[in-house]
């Protein structure tokens, strides 16, 4: 079956709606969801987004954009960051009046809380910059946005799995998707692209993503030819649930928690004395490594504690000197922590019998978020090599894009931000480009790569099974390519990843029919899985350095001179091939990093 | 530990009506639920088929009938329910492929309650402004992930899908209740009809089958009350 939109927006997370509410004002639109929207990762987010309101404390847009910069390792565009931080201040006030529910200050105001790496930029101490609504931030951004899209009557394809994009002497003119329901294939024909379909932290055995967070934006765009910025920066979170990765807010930590080892000791004051337990993610994880490997483990095992019992609380807020907006001593009870985390403790009575009111949690560190993805300028479009060429009418949003603000490493909070801000600027400008062009024309057969995929999927000798090589792939990447890496370590990750993809030419779907085959989709997700993993060791093990996430025991120190640029990953039947393009740097020079 | 899965499969490709089949799978007592039905997938028959996605109760995906009531598979641990576990697709809805249902007509219902803030005033240039207290008296019911295990363990919906059903009630108690929105008479004009709120009896099932622990039946006793006396407080 064959439509025509105007903007075709991929994905149905907070990137895709905020784009679908600003593109359909402009353009006949429709937003194409693997999933139902409401089901979206964005969901799952919990701390807050960021944006200096300075409901509770002095704060300024230029001291978020500093943060940002540092957090990045210097590795951020600046004139993007810079732009994200300014809007921020207003796009957070218009998702208020969008009915967003957040938490609220005394006198009414939006309510924030202190988050990793937000500082403010005079003392160095942590600053409350993170807008919330108790630990559900993610739902309550989503659900408001599929609330105003609903109002909005914006076209849905729910549960319609993009499988290709189409492009036609270098213009985007369309996808290709198969409706879960009937297993139809459908193109759309389309002016603009907007892909908005999140992350891949299903490549990492201990994650916090969702099973559908594959990949599969950065996959199919690769497989045309567009390349993949700055992959070998995958983020992890220092507090995931032991063993099952489920992600546990950097807001406990803003709420006064602290990171515990098997001596007892709040150990972040050795690795960050001036902001400790809410220094940036990489610092954080890393400490987390070495403690564990010095033998400091809860029981010499592979995690730590989060603390966030009011007596542990209360203790460390005293010696910390810190205290309430108004000045008095910071203090807290049980019954705060269950009104602000309530979801957290949820998850921890559930999957631990642990309560957190009561008892300190178990955490490690897990596969959390990518910094890098399809390479977009500021105003969402997708750009194709190192002098910054635009593809037209290809646009991308969110976790899935790399404008890059995030650069090495990203802060707690501005995920949420880029989505929202990067989402609309996206559907801002595809719905004018849409405006003033026509259509492309389809090239011919669209949707004959797709039949060949899905085929080969159908009819492979079934000798090898999905999920073992989904497994030992997710193992290698977790073991070699995470917070610490080393050349023979990453090598032998990419050797395997080279030997999955050789068996996975032998998976063949289970399932042979046609309603709600997941069974294939499934298969197929894995494939661009591998194509992920593949192109992130080859990126990693290029960049001889230590920057942000990408740590390196053999290159411990960051290297501006050779290593201060953009990696951009080209995939081809040959292989992976790697060229670079420079950082934007406006008013931060880069210098060290410290906490 | 083995646990024996009995799960109700129906693929309309195939089956002329539905059947139950029975998987073995090993197990550790705090797997979840979904992991079992994993397994079976991934190692023993990939036709099964079921919704999925975040696996760990904040997406919605993946409510069914778990022992004969409603929850999400990704928050019910072996250790909760046992060794030997049944598993059907939600009441209610048309099951299109065996765990998956036409979710549609739940949308539908949720669309009718006009469940977005309105507010026609101009915005101010920062925030509306909202005390701790007005936020607090519509908060249990913005966690709502419509995963609809409410609305099909009702025995009114049951009765008949027309009846707009608990979870498009909380979902219209939120923004009613919300100090910043001008429609709660318009939406309690919606819900006092004859397929509206008054099918509710205060059975509590959907209390019970809420996997985030909103108190159903209280939002939808409060709601009666506003239409009751015309006052929102």
């Amino acid at each position: 079956m064959q439509h025509e939109y105007e903007v075709v927006i991929v994905g149905g997370g907070g990137a895709g709606l905020m784009a679908a509410l600003y593109a359909s004002k402009g353009a006949k639109t429709a937003v194409l969801s693997k999933l139902y929207p409401v089901r979206s990762h964005t969901g799952t987010a919990q701390g807050g987004v960021g944006a200096a309101l300075g409901s509770e404390e002095d704060d300024r847009p230029e001291w978020h954009t500093f943060d940002t910069v540092k957090g990045s390792d210097y590795l951020g565009d600046q004139d993007a960051i810079e732009f994200m931080c300014k809007q921020a201040v207003d796009t957070v006030y218009e998702l208020e009046h969008m009915g967003l529910p957040f938490n609220r200050t005394p006198e009414g105001r939006i309510a924030q809380r202190p988050f990793g790496g937000h500082t403010n930029n005079e003392t160095g101490k942590p600053v409350r910059r993170a807008a919330y609504a108790a630990d559900r931030t993610g739902h309550m951004i989503l659900q408001t946005l599929y609330q105003q899209c609903i109002k909005n009557n914006v076209t849905f394809f729910d549960e319609f799995q993009v499988l290709d994009l189409l492009v036609r002497d270098g213009v985007a003119c369309g996808v290709v998707a198969v409706e879960l329901a009937t297993g139809e294939l459908h193109t759309f024909h389309a002016k603009a692209v907007i892909f908005t379909t999140g992350g891949w932290g299903r490549v990492w055995e201990i994650t916090s993503n969702a099973h559908s967070y594959t990949g599969d934006g950065v996959a199919v765009t690769m497989r045309r030819g567009i390349p993949a910025e700055d992959m070998e920066f995958f983020q992890f979170h220092p507090t995931g649930i032991y063993r099952m990765g489920i992600l546990i807010t950097e807001g406990v930590r803003g709420e006064g928690g602290v990171l515990i080892n098997d001596e007892g000791e709040r150990f972040m004051e050795r690795y960050a004395p001036t902001v400790k337990d809410l220094a940036s993610r990489d610092v954080v994880s890393r400490a987390m490594y070495l403690e564990m490997r010095e033998g400091r483990g809860i029981g010499g095992q592979r995690y730590l504690y989060l603390d966030v019992r009011p007596e542990t609380v209360n203790k460390y807020a005293q010696i910390d000197g810190r205290t309430f907006p108004d000045g008095s001593p910071y203090r807290v009870t049980a019954a705060d922590i269950l009104a602000k985390l309530p979801d957290i403790i949820d998850f921890c009575r559930t999957y631990m019998d642990v309560d957190p009111v009561m008892q300190p949690m178990p955490v490690q560190p897990t596969a959390h978020y990518a910094m890098g993805g399809v390479p977009t300028d500021m105003h969402g479009h997708v750009v194709i090599d190192e002098e910054n060429k635009i593809m037209p009418g290809l646009y991308a949003a969110g976790e899935v894009a790399c404008v890059s603000v995030h650069g090495a490493n990203r802060l707690g909070t501005n995920s949420l931000l880029d989505i929202v801000v990067f989402g609309k600027e996206a559907g801002i400008r595809a719905a004018e480009y849409a405006q003033g062009v026509d259509f492309t024309p389809l090239p011919e057969d669209p949707q004959g790569y797709v039949r060949e995929q899905l085929e080969a999927l159908r009819s492979a000798d079934g000798t090898e099974v999905a999920a073992n090589i989904r497994r030992e792939m997710q193992v290698a990447m977790f073991d070699h390519v995470s917070v610490f890496r080393t050349e023979e370590g990453m090598q032998e990750a990419l050797e395997k990843i080279r030997e999955l993809k050789d068996r996975f030419r032998h998976v063949r779907a289970g399932d042979p029919g046609h309603i709600f085959n997941t069974d294939v989709l499934e298969a197929w997700e894995l494939g661009c899985m591998l194509d992920i993993a593949e192109v992130t060791a080859v990126s990693a093990l290029a960049r001889k350095e230590s920057r942000g996430a990408h740590a390196r025991e053999d290159f411990p120190k960051r290297d501006d001179k050779r290593w201060l640029k953009h990696t951009l990953a080209y995939l081809d039947r040959k292989g992976v091939s790697l060229r670079y393009k420079p950082v934007t740097i406006t008013r931060f020079k880069p210098k060290e990093r410290t906490y | 530990m083995e646990v024996t899965l009995r799960i109700l499969r129906y693929n309309p490709e195939t089956d002329k009506k539905p059947h139950y089949e029975t998987y073995t799978v090993e197990a550790e007592p705090n797997d979840q639920v979904l992991d079992l039905l994993n397994r079976v997938k991934w190692y023993q028959d990939g036709t099964l088929s079921y919704r999925r996605s975040c696996a760990h109760g904040i997406c919605g995906s993946d409510a069914m009938r778990i022992n004969g009531v409603n929850r999400l598979a990704c928050k019910v641990l072996v250790k909760d329910v046992g060794t030997k576990i049944t598993v059907e697709p939600i009441l209610g809805l048309p099951v299109i492929k065996d765990l998956i249902v036409d979710m549609e007509p739940f949308f539908e219902h949720y669309r009718s309650v006009m469940p977005y803030l309105v507010n026609d005033d101009p915005p101010p240039q920062r925030e509306r402004l909202q005390t701790p207290e007005q936020r607090a008296r519509f908060d249990d019911t913005t966690k709502c992930i419509l995963c609809a295990a409410c609305t099909t363990s009702c025995p009114s919906f049951w009765a008949s899908g027309e009846y707009v059903g608990p979870a498009a009630i909380v979902q219209a108690h939120r923004f009613i209740f919300d100090s910043r929105d001008q429609a709660g008479p318009e939406r309690l004009k919606i819900l006092n009809n004859r397929m509206g709120i008054w099918r509710c009896h205060d059975i509590y099932n959907c209390t019970d089958a809420c996997p985030r622990e909103i108190e159903v039946t209280k939002a939808v006793g409060e709601v009666k009350m506003a239409i009751a006396t015309g006052k929102i407080e």
